[in-house]
């Protein structure tokens, strides 16, 4: 293999190559857009990937709702239609019978399912918004991303009950000024004054939520609004590596026990499972990403068939040049290794070229989308893939080589030099 | 130099077979310029191809210079022709997007000689057929004298013990043929063992031996009065 590294046979290559420019232009041409188009491809998969990943980052993966609705079937001498009524007991139960759980978190809210939203007002200011009752556990389940200063609920707040409060940006844009600390800052809610412990920033993160949302703690929210031991719904995150599907009847059922419900009435407990619709987003983007890989390889494998293709004519165009080669003293191991070797560093630079091109794409492509409503972000080809098709390409370039490389040597310096 | 014994060739064309030599026997000494004439036909090309190790023998024998060649495979003829032999085609056959000198080095090239020194040499034989001015140019700026000079210093560059030259003046007018053989003589004066396969009398008549082939047998072998190119030659 000495002569890979000797110098005179890639002067020979060179100068072979640089001085038939068209044919090098045009073999050149076919394999870019092969791995151009590899490039692009799977650099905008990868980029609607991470921009399904960035949509679902405000939410655990694997988390689920479950809310009470009306019975369907009578059960041990119950009637049917009767209203399920969740409690914080019930998240004891789930969380000690139920190992997959990670974490449960109780909610309840003023403003969405029929209740008014919470009425707040600073100095003149007013509003209405949705109130939320929280536990701290809700942030391990739905994170929330708090600005500088400020925090969320914490434990302390809900074993005392305290009046505090963490806001949104568009709660605190109409209540504070804009220079004005929000943190420590009073306001009322239904006429009852709250501190503000801090402020969350907006994620778009599929469920319900805006940026006007008010926190409190689910200790205040019960005793302001008198709910009891009532709970709205339940979030729950599930482990990482457990089967939501799964998880999800079971804590069905167990609610079902619990609350005397038949155990084939499926109407009594509603639930949204966030888990199940993540992973079928991961495999509708899983499956982008197979088909873009397909194309960028059918079409890498094009382009190099395309460079056998143009190094067979040239071949065949050389036949002389080769025999008159030959004649000279070029043994055929050299002949044929002299065309591979084109073959292969064609490919190289082509392949190489089509890299940097796609790169510059994806960079476009990334800075158009980057103010657009599209779950699109950080297109990018992962380096593996690169190599990968950087190997292939060498490859593919060495075998197709191979033909017409096969088809110099066959034929005889003799018959080379005849033709005329 | 060159030494055949009862050399027969024959080609299959179709269902025939067409037997080109006939039991040829000859030798070549060192520094002889030998012409080998025949009408076309007689077997005079396949001859030459014989001997270039381009093509090889039926039956009979072949030394060159003591060595016998026979069985060889393609990376061994190769190797000898290289080593060996340097030929001159009647269509000159350079490499057209490669420049004078780089024609004349690239036996070099296959020789394994680096490439500084495949240059000088190349020079230097390009000097030599009076061509240095020239060594930047390609083919098709060169006329077809110069051509074939180009080419026969591209056969002198790798240093072989024969030159084969096939009809070195066909393509060319005849007071080009005469500046090229002129050239030839002056590389036998060296004493350089040249071989040039023509049909033209008068060009045969410049070398110093004539074979005379006839339906693949010699018919005459005689040493002739040679004729110097360089009287023709303004």
């Amino acid at each position: 293999m000495n002569f890979i590294f000797d110098r005179n046979t890639w002067q020979e290559i060179f100068g072979s190559i640089s001085k038939n420019k068209i044919r090098t232009v045009i073999t050149v041409v076919g394999v870019l857009w092969g791995i151009f188009i590899y490039i692009a491809l799977s650099g905008a998969a990868k980029g609607m990937d991470n921009g399904f990943e960035s949509m679902f980052e405000s939410i655990a993966r694997n988390s689920m709702f479950v809310w009470g609705q009306n019975t369907s079937m009578p059960n041990e001498g119950y009637k049917t239609g009767r209203q399920m009524q969740l409690k914080l007991d019930d998240a004891v139960m789930i969380q000690n019978r139920i190992p997959e759980v990670e974490f449960i978190a109780p909610r309840n809210v003023r403003g969405f399912f029929g209740t008014p939203p919470a009425n707040i007002g600073r100095n003149n200011k007013t509003g209405s918004y949705s109130l939320f009752g929280d536990f701290p556990a809700f942030t391990k389940i739905a994170p929330k991303k708090i600005y500088d200063g400020g925090r969320f609920i914490n434990d302390e707040d809900i074993a005392q009950s305290r009046k505090v409060a963490v806001i949104g940006e568009r709660t605190q844009k109409e209540l504070f000024d804009k220079d004005e600390n929000p943190i420590g800052g009073y306001f009322k809610i239904d006429d009852v004054y709250f501190q503000v412990i801090g402020v969350h920033k907006y994620e778009p993160s599929g469920g319900f939520g805006g940026d006007g949302d008010i926190f409190i703690p689910f200790s205040t929210f019960k005793k302001l609004y008198n709910t009891g031991d009532n709970v709205g719904w339940f979030s729950i995150a599930a482990y990482d590596n457990v089967d939501v599907i799964k998880v999800e009847e079971n804590i069905k059922s167990l609610l079902k026990n619990l609350h005397h419900v038949h155990p084939d009435d499926d109407r009594a407990f509603g639930s949204f499972n966030l888990g199940e619709q993540f992973n079928k987003i991961v495999g509708f983007a899983d499956g982008i990403t197979f088909l873009s890989l397909i194309v960028g390889i059918a079409t890498i494998l094009a382009g190099v068939i395309g460079i056998g293709n143009i190094l067979l004519i040239s071949v065949k165009e050389r036949t002389k040049e080769l025999g008159v080669r030959r004649a000279l003293g070029a043994t055929p191991a050299e002949v044929r290794n002299q065309i591979i070797l084109e073959s292969v560093f064609l490919t190289v630079i082509a392949g190489i070229m089509g890299i940097i091109l796609g790169a510059l794409a994806l960079a476009g492509i990334s800075s158009a989308t980057q103010d657009i409503d599209f779950p699109y972000t950080n297109p990018t080809v992962p380096i593996p893939y690169v190599i990968g098709a950087l190997v292939i390409m060498v490859v593919l370039g060495t075998l197709i080589g191979l033909i017409p490389a096969q088809r110099a040597v066959s034929i005889k310096p003799i018959d080379a030099l005849r033709e005329e | 130099m060159i030494e055949i014994k009862d050399l027969h060739k024959s080609y299959k064309m179709g269902s025939n077979s067409l037997h080109v030599l006939k039991g040829l026997n000859f030798s070549i000494a060192e520094g002889e310029l030998v012409a080998i004439m025949g009408s076309s036909g007689s077997g005079k090309s396949t001859l030459l191809n014989i001997l270039g190790m381009l093509d090889e023998a039926d039956s009979g024998t072949y030394d060159l210079d003591g060595v016998p060649i026979k069985n060889l495979n393609e990376t061994k003829a190769a190797k000898y022709r290289n080593r060996f032999l340097g030929f001159i085609f009647q269509s000159f056959n350079l490499i057209n997007y490669k420049s004078a000198m780089e024609n004349v080095a690239l036996p070099l090239y296959y020789q394994k000689v680096p490439r500084k020194e495949r240059e000088e040499k190349a020079l230097k034989y390009l000097a030599q057929v009076g061509l240095k001015e020239w060594a930047g140019h390609l083919p098709n700026e060169l006329s077809g004298g110069q051509k074939q000079r180009v080419a026969i210093a591209r056969a002198l560059a790798a240093e072989p013990k024969v030159l084969m030259a096939d009809e070195p003046t066909g393509a060319l007018d005849s007071k080009t043929s005469y500046e090229v053989m002129d050239l030839i003589q002056k590389i036998n004066d060296e004493g350089n063992t040249i071989l040039v396969v023509t049909h033209e009398e008068d060009i045969a008549h410049m070398c110093k031996r004539i074979v005379h082939l006839k339906d693949g047998v010699i018919v005459e072998d005689k040493k002739v009065e040679q004729v110097r190119a360089a009287q023709y030659v303004k």
